[in-house]
């Protein structure tokens, strides 16, 4: 979903350029609570996992594909705040360095797919775990069903910023209608992608799950663990 | 599972997703870009600035084989997004009490 210099005119761009520095300014302090010396590297991590999942596009059928934005995944993982900056690095070193997103729409992909992305997903995610049992095995689920409502989100932010400030002039609805469609279908491609790995991180380093907080931890010492 | 080791199997997992396993990813323009050639508006991009970067388009300056300049190209863009992010992170974290006396 990466915007391209040239789709929005400067004023709309400036305007999400403001939005995008806001919500990383705010997120720069918030994020602190959320990392120490165990959870830093594993933000790191989960930054560099999701540029590697945005180069895997997966066809979504009739010429077109989608690929992982990896919001509601980073939230999960690390913490919304912690989760907006690490999709925020990925938009920065993509523009910067790959060509991919254009360097005046920088804001507006952060403000898509790093303040929408990630706090449309977690929200959704934070619902979605009130209802369902409260053990570990839901997080993976209630991730993926965030991954799902993200992807359509942030379709609709773009189709909202292109009926005020696209340069071409194009029906609103048919731009929303056609974003909002096909972002479903990419939206399934990203549950399934979240729930995969949030299960498997769940399986393995419960603790290191910010979204499992207050469910973990109840994991049985495997044989051969020492206690520090 | 460590720390460590998760981590090190992580970062590897990254690596090969993006060094061997986005050769085989699907070339077809993704949702947005669809929807823009669709509607009528894909004309309105415009090139993407010169950042003088050898990675442009997620492949390598200079390597003509397309696995290769790609996979480079993706390794490049984990190490970056790692070193950016991590260190990052590294600086925002709270530190035990103990270190805090500045």
């Amino acid at each position: 979903m990466h915007v391209p210099d040239g789709f929005l005119d400067a004023p709309t761009s400036v305007a999400t350029g403001v939005v995008a520095a806001a919500g990383v300014g705010v997120a720069l302090r918030k994020a602190r609570a959320e990392l120490d010396d165990r959870t830093a590297p594993m933000a790191g991590l989960v930054a560099a996992f999701v540029f590697a999942g945005q180069m895997i596009n997966f066809p979504v059928g009739a010429g077109t594909s989608g690929h992982l934005l990896g919001g509601a995944l980073a939230a999960v993982l690390v913490g919304p705040w912690t989760g907006a900056l690490c999709i925020s690095v990925v938009l920065l070193v993509q523009s910067l360095f790959m060509a991919d997103g254009g360097l005046t729409a920088l804001g507006t992909n952060i403000t898509l797919m790093g303040l929408v992305g990630v706090f449309v997903g977690y929200g959704a995610f934070r619902l979605a775990l009130a209802v369902l049992p409260r053990k570990l095995g839901s997080v993976p689920l209630a991730a993926a069903l965030g991954a799902f409502v993200s992807v359509p989100a942030a379709a609709t932010v773009f189709s909202v910023l292109f009926a005020i400030g696209g340069t071409a002039d194009i029906a609103t609805g048919k731009v929303f209608a056609a974003m909002v469609g096909w972002h479903l279908v990419i939206g399934l491609g990203e549950a399934v992608i979240t729930g995969l790995v949030v299960s498997a991180v769940v399986a393995s380093r419960p603790d290191l799950v910010h979204g499992a907080r207050g469910l973990a931890g109840r994991r049985p010492l495997l044989a051969g663990e020492v206690v520090a | 599972m460590k720390n460590r080791r998760f981590l090190v199997i992580g970062l590897f997992v990254a690596l090969l997703v993006a060094g061997v396993g986005s050769y085989y990813a699907s070339s077809h323009p993704d949702g947005l870009e669809y929807v823009a050639h669709r509607t009528g508006f894909l004309d309105s991009a415009k090139e993407p600035v010169d950042t003088g970067s050898p990675f442009a388009d997620y492949s390598t300056e200079g390597v003509d084989d397309a696995r290769l300049s790609g996979g480079i190209a993706g390794v490049a863009g984990v190490l970056l997004t790692l070193g950016l992010g991590g260190g990052l992170f590294w600086v925002l974290r709270r530190r035990p009490p103990a270190e805090q006396q500045d």
